[in-house]
């Protein structure tokens, strides 16, 4: 597969949490500030893709009985390293995220690419599948970080743009926007628009 | 035998892996560990100077604090001790350890905290030998989860300097207003006792002391209460009363 494929087709024609479903539980958990969303995103695209490197680097050597703790071992090491370097120079933003980055572990698109792509393919390959699933999963937490923020809080990045009542202005913020169940209303709204765009998503129903 | 090679490669693979694993994982959370470790102590500094409104974006926290003097203060005789080290020691987890804490009376566990820690870590801001500033840390049981803060006073042992929490798991957008720098505000100047020494300051629903007391959050009674409850602990019998009174009568 070519690397551009790779890279982008899992933005909208394959994406991970659009089309796959996988990921939505930190979808909903971190995107209330958009700065924690893009430290969470790079944390989650650098942990898929280098999970995918080192599990197909020695993918001809993993017995097909333990392969799913091998591929465990090698994705909480890589949180873990993930979450210690944030510790060490993005306090602010591990304090805000904590358990969200351990949590990073249990995230489905990690598994699930090392086990559906870096299992049957080359560590180049993978570690671009890695990226490309992580974009898709950024593109997302953005889209949905960027409506959860501006609608909740006014601001975009930390700056404010509509000037919240009780900060003395005219916008009154949206308490459900700062509620987790927001992320899932605006999901199917997105769901909804990328599906509307290519019918060929859309799952039989019975 | 090709079955006994099979369980010997997994074996092989299992081990080594997690041999390589473990070797980078220990080796990261080693050399990070000092870093890590400092980010934590500017924080805690970056939230005792922001109850006390000392910090204005920009400035430099280890130079701040430099301001401040640590001390250990034996909550039940009011009296500052040596009995612990302040470098080591972290209220929070005294409170729950059986060494350092004292059961609270379930009639006076007013803020919900079943127990606390026999000693408070107390920052002092000193000009001289005369102290103008107090910073005492509380808490009290909020809607989810406790809520911690510091409540700074002025020298008089009843004027409010400032006002914050630093950690709680309030409701944002609701509960979580407690770190609205606008109703931190209205704390600034509040006395916390009355004439006869009794703590009245507390948050409210309609205002009848100004001197004393505080709006409540709207659609937070819960956390109001919490703020309030921890306002009438603290610096109630059980509290810090005794320390602040001996810091009047000069006893520092």
């Amino acid at each position: 597969m070519k690397v551009k494929e790779l890279l982008f087709k899992p933005i909208f024609k394959d994406n991970p949490i659009a089309l796959q479903i996988l990921g939505v539980c930190s979808a909903l958990a971190v995107t209330v500030q958009l700065k924690n969303v893009v430290v969470m995103c790079a944390a989650v695209t650098l942990v898929t893709a280098l999970s995918n490197v080192g599990v197909s680097l020695i993918r001809n050597h993993i017995p097909g009985s333990i392969r799913i703790i091998v591929q465990m071992t090698i994705i909480a090491s890589l949180v873990i390293l993930a979450e210690q370097f944030l510790k060490a120079y993005l306090y602010d933003q591990w304090k805000t995220m904590a358990v969200y980055v351990g949590l990073i572990i249990t995230n489905c698109i990690v598994m699930g690419r090392t086990e559906a792509f870096a299992m049957k393919n080359g560590p180049v390959a993978s570690f671009f599948d890695g990226i490309g699933n992580g974009l898709g999963y950024s593109f997302i937490l953005i889209v949905v970080g960027f409506f959860r923020e501006l609608f909740g809080s006014g601001k975009i990045f930390g700056f404010t743009v509509l000037e919240m009542t009780k900060d003395g202005g005219w916008y009154q913020g949206n308490g459900l926007m700062l509620l987790p169940p927001s992320a899932f209303i605006i999901i199917g709204l997105i769901i909804w628009a990328i599906r509307t765009n290519d019918p060929s998503q859309i799952e039989e129903s019975n | 035998m090709a079955k006994g090679n099979q369980v010997g490669k997994t074996l092989l693979v299992a081990g080594l892996l997690c041999f390589v694993c473990s070797i980078i994982v220990s080796i990261t959370v080693v050399t990070l560990k000092p870093q890590q470790a400092k980010n934590a102590e500017i924080d805690f500094k970056k939230n005792v100077l922001n109850a006390a409104g000392m910090l204005e974006p920009g400035d430099d926290v280890e130079e701040k604090f430099k301001q401040i003097q640590t001390v250990m203060v034996d909550i039940e005789s009011g009296t500052i001790t040596d009995a612990v080290n302040p470098k080591n020691f972290d209220q929070k987890s005294a409170a729950a350890n059986p060494n350092y804490s004292v059961k609270i009376p379930a009639d006076k566990d007013v803020a919900g905290l079943n127990m606390r820690s026999k000693y408070a870590k107390v920052f002092l801001v000193k000009d001289g030998d005369e102290v103008k500033k107090i910073i005492l840390p509380i808490s009290s049981m909020g809607l989810w989860a406790r809520m911690y803060g510091f409540m700074a006073l002025s020298g008089d042992t009843n004027t409010v300097e400032g006002f914050a929490y630093y950690q709680h798991g309030e409701t944002p957008g609701l509960g979580a207003e407690v770190d609205n720098p606008k109703w931190r505000k209205q704390w600034v100047g509040k006395e916390i006792y009355n004439s006869d020494w009794e703590p009245v300051a507390g948050v409210v629903k309609q205002v009848n002391k100004p001197d004393h007391q505080v709006d409540a959050l709207s659609g937070a009674t819960i956390t109001s209460n919490g703020v309030d409850t921890s306002l009438k602990y603290w610096f109630g019998e059980h509290g810090y009363k005794k320390f602040l009174a001996n810091v009047r009568n000069g006893g520092l």
